[in-house]
C-alpha cells in the first residue's frame, strides 16, 4: 500500500485524541497515589509507626504533616497504618507557590490565589521554559516530555519547553542537583532572560528526594536559586505538572 | 554449585559465603579473567572493595559469564597491570575501579576518568583532577588536527527534556571521525548511599538508579536482598513482577520506535507512539498506582496483587492498543523515507559488539543473541518462550527492528501472564536481617540490556560493598563507535537507536 493511504489509514484509527481537561476533569484509577488524606486525630502510636518506617522520614509526629516535598508517594504509611492515619486520594493536584505549604495535613493552598500577578501578565498567553536536568533519573523528565504528546497538547495552552535559555521565559528543574551540574545549571539560569520563572519539579528538586543526605548533591534548588513554583512527585504525574503550570500562569 | 578451581559457579541471586569465594594471588586472577574474556566469556561486574568497614585492604572480585554465571576475587595491588590493554571488555570497569578506589591499572589505553568524583580511600587522584574544579575541569578529550578537520562539543544541557552529558566530535565537514563520551553529570553517589543508609531507604534508592528502568534496578534490588534475607517470594507476586517488567519494556520501546520516527521527519507514527506509550505506563499505574511502577516491587513480594479487575482493565487495554501497534510499526517500516535513513546508518559491527561486551537490544541488533531472561531466569522467565530476532546487521534498521519484535513477544508474554490465576498474597512490610559475610549477584534484562546488583556483607550483617551496573555502562561505547565515519546529522538517530541511559551510568 502506498505510504500516504496508510497515512490516512493511521490517522482515522487514531482519531482525535486530546483530552479536554481542564474543561473536563480526569478521573485517574483508584490505585494511583494522589494528594493524601491525612487523619490528624490518628493514634499518635500509628503516627509513630509510621513516621519511623517512612523511607523518606517525611512525616512529622507531632504535626501528623507529610512534607509533600519530600514525599515519594510509595504508598507505605498508607499499607502500615491500614488507612488509618493516611489514605492516597486520586487528586493530582499538589503545586505550590511556596516551599512550607508542602508541609501537608489537611489542604493545600489554592494555588492561582498565591501565584505572583506579574508572572500572569507576562507569561499567561505564552510561556516557554528551558528544562534542565540535574542528577534526575529520567523518569521526572520523561513524565514532562509526555506533556508534548497529543492527549495533553501542552502547546494549545501557548507553553513550550524550547532549547536555548534566551529563548525562555524561566527554567523547569528535575534532579536532586548533582553537584556536577551544579554550574551548568547556574550557567543556563544566568542565560534566561528577567524576568524569569524558577520551577522546581519532583521530589529530588525540591528536597534531594530518594538522595537526601548524599555528599554528592545540592539536593535542594531554592538553596541555589529562589524557586517560584514547586512540582511535587517521584515523578510528578503530568497531570500534576500540568495543572500546576495552567494555575499558576493562566 | 560446581567448584572449579579458579571460579565460584553461581547462580542469579544465590546467596554464597564470601569465604566460598575463590581467593588468588593477583597474578593468577588477572591470567583466569583474561583467558576466560579471551574465549569469548563476558564480564559481568568487576569491582574493588573494602575488606571491611574499618580496614584499608582493598579487594578485587569479579563476576564473568558464558553461559553461567562465575564470581571470583583477589587482593587488589595499589597499581597493576591492565587487563583492557588485552582485551576491551575490562575498558570501563577498569577506570572506575580507579576512579572509586585510587588503584591504578597501569598500560590502560585510555586512562581517564568515568564520573568525575574523589575516590573513597582518600590516595591520590589516579587521573590528576583537581575536584575543586567543576567538571569538565581537565579532561583531555581525543583530538584529531589537520586541515579541515574541525571539533564539535555539544552538552552537558541539551536541546531538549533530556538528561545531560558532553560530546566531542571529532569531524571532517560533515562526517564524524570520532566522538568521544564523557559522561559523570548525573553522578549521585547512588553505591555510596546504599552502603550507609538504613535499609528501609534501599527500594526507594533501586527504583530511581534509572527512572526508566525502576521495574528493572527495583527487581535486581529485591532479589539480592531476598537472598540474604531468606524471603520467598510466591508465585502471584513473581507474575505480577514479570508483567511489571514487560509493560516496562514494551513502553520504552515503542517511546523510542515514534522518536526514531520523528528523527527522520516522519513525524505521524512520532504522535501516536508517543500517545500509545502512555498508555503503557498507565497500564503499570493500573496495576501499582504509579507510571513508572514505583512502590510495587519490594523484598518478598509486590505491594499490590493484581486481581480480576486489574487483570481484566489491562487485558481489555492490551488487545485494543496491539492491532494499533502493528498498523503504526507497519507504517513506520514500510515508508521508503524511513528504510533509507535506517539501512545501513550508524553500524556496529558483530566482532566489536563481542568485543565490548555489548547487551540487551542493541547486542541483539549486532547478533549477540544473550537475553538475560534466557540465559538466567528470574520470576516467571523459565516458563515462558524466548524471542529470537531476526535482523542482525548492527545498523539503526537492526536495532529498530529487534525493538519492534520485543513489543509483540513482550505483549504475548503480558497475554499469557494475565491467563495465570496465581494471586499475590497481601504484602507485608516486615523488619529483615541480612546473613553476615555474604555475596549475591542479580542479573536481570531491563528492556535496554542486562542490569546487575551485587552485594556483599560484613561479619554484622551490614552492607558493605553495594555495586549497581547498568546495560548502559556496556552500550554507550557501542554508540561511540557507531558515530565512526557517519554523517554528524545522524547523531540523533544513531543515539535514539540506543537511548542509553545517563543516571543509570552515572549512578
Amino acid at each position: 500500500m502506498l505510504t500516504i493511504l496508510k497515512v490516512i489509514k493511521n490517522r482515522f484509527e487514531q482519531g482525535h485524541r486530546t483530552s479536554k481537561y481542564p474543561e473536563e476533569n480526569i478521573n485517574l484509577y483508584k490505585r494511583f497515589r494522589g494528594l493524601p488524606i491525612v487523619n490528624t486525630n490518628c493514634d499518635p502510636a500509628v503516627v509513630q509507626q509510621c513516621a519511623a518506617a517512612c523511607p523518606q522520614e517525611a512525616i512529622d509526629t507531632d504535626s501528623c504533616q507529610i512534607d509533600l516535598g519530600k514525599c515519594v508517594f510509595c504508598g507505605l504509611c498508607e499499607s502500615l497504618s491500614k488507612g488509618k492515619y493516611v489514605r492516597f486520594s486520586q487528586n493530582f493536584e499538589m503545586g505550590t507557590a511556596a516551599r512550607n505549604d508542602l508541609l501537608f495535613a489537611v489542604s493545600l493552598p489554592n494555588l492561582a490565589n498565591h501565584s505572583k500577578k506579574h508572572f500572569k501578565k507576562l507569561f499567561g498567553r505564552s510561556l516557554q521554559l528551558r528544562q534542565i536536568s540535574a542528577g534526575g533519573c529520567n523518569a521526572c523528565e520523561a513524565d514532562t516530555n509526555v506533556l508534548n504528546t497529543p492527549f495533553f497538547d501542552l502547546s494549545r495552552f501557548g507553553i513550550q519547553f524550547v532549547a536555548s535559555p534566551r529563548h525562555a521565559d524561566g527554567i523547569h528543574v528535575t534532579g536532586p542537583i548533582s553537584k556536577n551540574m551544579q554550574q551548568a545549571l547556574l550557567t543556563t539560569w544566568e542565560a534566561v532572560p528577567d524576568p524569569k520563572v524558577v520551577i522546581a519539579s519532583g521530589a529530588c528538586a525540591i528536597s534531594g528526594g530518594p538522595f537526601y543526605g548524599s555528599e554528592d548533591i545540592v539536593g535542594d534548588l531554592n538553596s541555589l536559586i529562589p524557586v517560584d513554583l514547586y512540582i511535587p512527585g517521584c515523578p510528578p504525574h503530568p497531570l500534576t505538572t500540568l495543572h500546576a503550570l495552567l494555575q499558576f500562569f493562566k | 554449585m560446581d567448584k572449579m578451581d579458579k571460579f565460584l559457579r553461581v547462580h542469579n541471586g544465590e546467596r554464597v559465603n564470601r569465604s566460598a569465594i575463590p581467593h588468588l594471588s593477583f597474578h593468577e586472577f588477572r591470567n583466569e579473567l583474561l583467558a576466560f574474556t579471551v574465549a569469548g566469556g563476558q564480564v559481568v561486574q568487576f569491582f574493588a572493595y573494602r575488606d571491611n568497614k574499618d580496614s584499608s585492604s582493598l579487594k578485587l572480585l569479579a563476576v564473568l559469564r558464558n553461559d553461567k554465571l562465575y564470581v571470583t576475587g583477589c587482593d587488589a595491588p595499589d597499581s597493576f597491570a591492565s587487563l583492557t590493554a588485552v582485551t576491551e571488555k575490562f575498558h570501563l570497569f577498569e577506570r572506575e575501579i580507579g576512579e572509586q578506589y585510587g588503584l591504578k591499572a597501569e598500560g590502560h589505553p585510555w586512562w581517564k576518568m568515568v564520573r568525575y568524583h574523589r575516590n573513597c580511600t582518600g590516595k591520590a587522584d589516579v587521573f590528576g583532577n583537581d575536584y575543586s574544579e567543576d567538571i569538565p575541569g581537565k579532561y583531555p578529550y581525543f583530538e584529531v588536527e589537520g586541515e579541515g578537520v574541525h571539533e564539535v562539543a555539544v552538552g552537558p544541557v541539551h536541546a531538549g527534556i533530556i538528561e545531560p552529558g558532553h560530546f566531542r566530535f571529532q569531524c571532517f565537514g560533515e562526517r564524524v571521525f570520532h566522538l568521544e563520551i564523557q559522561l559523570g553529570y548525573q553522578q549521585r553517589g547512588v553505591e555510596y548511599l546504599l552502603q550507609t543508609v538504613p535499609l528501609k531507604r534501599l527500594p526507594i534508592i533501586g527504583e530511581t538508579v534509572a527512572g526508566d528502568t525502576s521495574i528493572g534496578h527495583g527487581l535486581c534490588m529485591a532479589q539480592g536482598i531476598e537472598a540474604l534475607a531468606g524471603l520467598e517470594v510466591d508465585q502471584g507476586a513473581k507474575v505480577v513482577r514479570t508483567l511489571a517488567l514487560e509493560l516496562e519494556r514494551i513502553a520504552n520501546h515503542i517511546g523510542d520506535l515514534g522518536a526514531l520516527s520523528l528523527d527522520v521527519a516522519f513525524s505521524p507514527p512520532a504522535a501516536y507512539f508517543g500517545r500509545i506509550r502512555g498508555d503503557y505506563l498507565n497500564l503499570s499505574q493500573i496495576l501499582g498506582g504509579n507510571r513508572f511502577g514505583r512502590g510495587l516491587v519490594r523484598p518478598g513480594g509486590v505491594t499490590q496483587s493484581m486481581g480480576e479487575e486489574q487483570r481484566q482493565l489491562i487485558q481489555e487495554k492490551i488487545t485494543e492498543l496491539t492491532p494499533e501497534v502493528e498498523h503504526v510499526n507497519d507504517l513506520i517500516f514500510s515508508t521508503p523515507s524511513v528504510r533509507t535513513r535506517f539501512d545501513h546508518t550508524g553500524k556496529v559491527s558483530q566482532q566489536d559488539a563481542e568485543r565490548i561486551g555489548m547487551v540487551g537490544y542493541a547486542g541483539r541488533a549486532c547478533g549477540l543473541p544473550y537475553d538475560a531472561r534466557v540465559a538466567f531466569p528470574t520470576e516467571c522467565y523459565a516458563d515462558l518462550p524466548a524471542n529470537s530476532n531476526g535482523k542482525i546487521d548492527g545498523d539503526v534498521a537492526s536495532r529498530a527492528d529487534v525493538r519492534r519484535e520485543e513489543v509483540m513477544h513482550s505483549t504475548g508474554l503480558i497475554n499469557t501472564l494475565l491467563a495465570r490465576s496465581e494471586e499475590a498474597r497481601t504484602y507485608t512490610p516486615q523488619d529483615i536481617r541480612l546473613a553476615p559475610d555474604s555475596f549475591v549477584v542479580t542479573v536481570n534484562e531491563a528492556w535496554r540490556g542486562e542490569a546487575s546488583h551485587c552485594i556483599l556483607t560484613d561479619e554484622q550483617g551490614n552492607i558493605l560493598r553495594y555495586k549497581i551496573k547498568d546495560p548502559s555502562f556496556h552500550n554507550w561505547t557501542g554508540l561511540a563507535l557507531a558515530l565512526r565515519e557517519q554523517g554528524i546529522s545522524d547523531f540523533p538517530l544513531c543515539n535514539k537507536s540506543f537511548n542509553l541511559s545517563y543516571c543509570g551510568f552515572d549512578l
